[in-house]
């Protein structure tokens, strides 16, 4: 009876750990998703294609820009990806007369390339 | 109703230029209170210096090189070939009558009798073939040289550059502001993106130049452009430009293009009664 109790308030804690850090999924979080968000972010980062550090300061980057906010607690900001990925792929859809490129339009980055970039930015 | 709203549109068609298309006068007002109170610590004199200043850390490093700096000697070897005499015994010397007081504030300006856009460069090559000589290249080497020299010559005279009333200058002052302040390349920036609105901002680590000012220090020794693929260091403003448009993906324009022309009219007017300070050292 012991061990049993012992075992149910060892698994509630990591529940509410795992909440906590907004880490909400880690056991449904497979390798393929893994593995797109690391292509995302090396997209991001690259600076012959996202190059988003030219303008945001994310997490894991060196020498960030600072012409667009941040980019932190974007699942709190954006808890719809679609909207996430759009702001992506056409920041003029908020603001017509936005600096930030035109990722999507402008075939800076392809749909699919913009759908990896918006996972990992969408961890942050 | 039809001649309400005939009467309504052509109101408005009267009304449009007169409220878009602002005199080169009152543009030059905005702008300078633009940056005069974004920058309030700046005094407005000191925009000639470029990013420097409103970048107090890389100021200091800066100061340091202007001490001994690297475009002194291309400043003697514009001096020696502004005064070598061409075949014909002319020099720049005789193009140039008034190097001595300081010419280059008054370049760009716009020529009545063909319309067109006067730099200063394009009167150093005009010079070179009215005396039977071969033009230099327009975006470094001797026309940079010559272009420093003159400059030097001219330092602490005020830029002043004149837009008269003339349908043909306001034409070419309009193409230079609209090229500003248009978005353009693949990556869809204009000038104004980066050296009005974000002036002062990061980019990565690039800290934006304020645009009030900018021509003021041309031609410039660039350190990016001192390496055996890209030249000594030295280059003109429109070298400058192209380099610019290049960043965001779009195809530059030719120096001395009719577009660049404008681009300059529009750009140094913007900075009419700052001090000239060129030939000047950059990044
Ligand atoms: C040249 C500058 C620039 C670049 C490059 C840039 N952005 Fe932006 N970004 C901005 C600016 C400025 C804003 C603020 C909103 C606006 O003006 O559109 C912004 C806003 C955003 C937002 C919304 C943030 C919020 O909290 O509302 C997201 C998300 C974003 N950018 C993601 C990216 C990603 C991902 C990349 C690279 C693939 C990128 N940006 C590249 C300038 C840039
Ligand atoms: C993507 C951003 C960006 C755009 C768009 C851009 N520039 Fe620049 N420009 C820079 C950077 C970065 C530098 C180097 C740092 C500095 O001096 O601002 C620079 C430097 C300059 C300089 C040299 C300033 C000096 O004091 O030596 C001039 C002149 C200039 N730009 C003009 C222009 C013009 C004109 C346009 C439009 C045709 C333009 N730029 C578009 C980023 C940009």
């Amino acid at each position: 009876m012991q061990g049993f109790m012992h075992k149910i308030s060892t698994t509630v804690s990591v529940a509410a750990l795992t909440t906590c850090l907004g880490l909400a999924t880690p056991l449904t979080v497979n390798a393929a998703e893994d593995a797109d968000i690391a292509k995302g972010k090396e997209l991001a980062f690259d600076r012959k294609k996202g190059n988003c550090l030219a303008c945001h300061d994310i997490a894991g980057g060196s020498l960030p820009g600072n012409i667009g906010p941040p980019l932190v607690a974007m699942k709190a900001r954006f808890p719809d990806f679609n909207i996430l990925r759009d702001q992506i792929s056409d920041a003029r859809i908020n603001n017509p007369n936005t600096i930030m490129i035109p990722f999507g339009p402008h075939a800076v980055l392809s749909a699919k390339e913009i759908d990896l970039v918006a996972k990992f930015i969408h961890t942050l | 109703m039809k001649k309400y709203l005939a009467a309504l549109s052509a109101l408005l068609m009267i009304a449009t230029p007169v409220v878009s298309q602002a005199s080169p006068e009152e543009d030059l007002k905005a702008f300078r209170s633009y940056f005069t109170d974004k920058f309030p610590e700046v005094p407005v004199a000191d925009f000639v210096n470029g990013v420097y200043s409103v970048d107090e850390a890389s100021r200091e490093q800066w100061e340091q090189f202007e001490e001994f700096p690297a475009y002194e000697i291309y400043i003697s070897k514009g001096e020696t070939l502004f005064h070598k005499k061409f075949a014909n015994g002319n020099s720049f010397a005789t193009c140039f009558p008034d190097y001595e007081k300081g010419i280059r504030q008054n370049y760009p300006h716009f020529d009545q009798a063909s319309g067109k856009i006067i730099t200063m460069e394009g009167d150093i090559n005009k010079c070179l073939t009215d005396n039977g000589e071969k033009k230099f290249k327009w975006k470094k080497g001797k026309i940079a040289y010559v272009g420093a020299y003159i400059a030097y010559m001219s330092r602490e005279n005020l830029i002043d550059v004149k837009v008269p009333n003339n349908a043909a200058a306001l034409a070419a002052y309009n193409r230079g502001k609209k090229h500003f302040y248009a978005k353009r390349g693949q990556l869809n920036m204009s000038c104004a993106d980066c050296h009005y609105s974000n002036a002062g901002n990061k980019i990565r680590a690039d800290i934006l130049s304020p645009a009030l000012g900018h021509p003021t220090g041309f031609p410039v020794y660039r350190n990016k452009w001192a390496s055996s693929s890209k030249g000594d260091g030295m280059g003109t403003l429109h070298r400058r430009y192209g380099g610019c448009n290049k960043q965001v993906r779009a195809k530059p324009f030719k120096a001395q293009s009719d577009e660049y022309k404008a681009l300059e009219y529009f750009h140094t007017y913007m900075s009419n009664g700052l001090e000239v300070n060129g030939p000047s050292l950059r990044k």
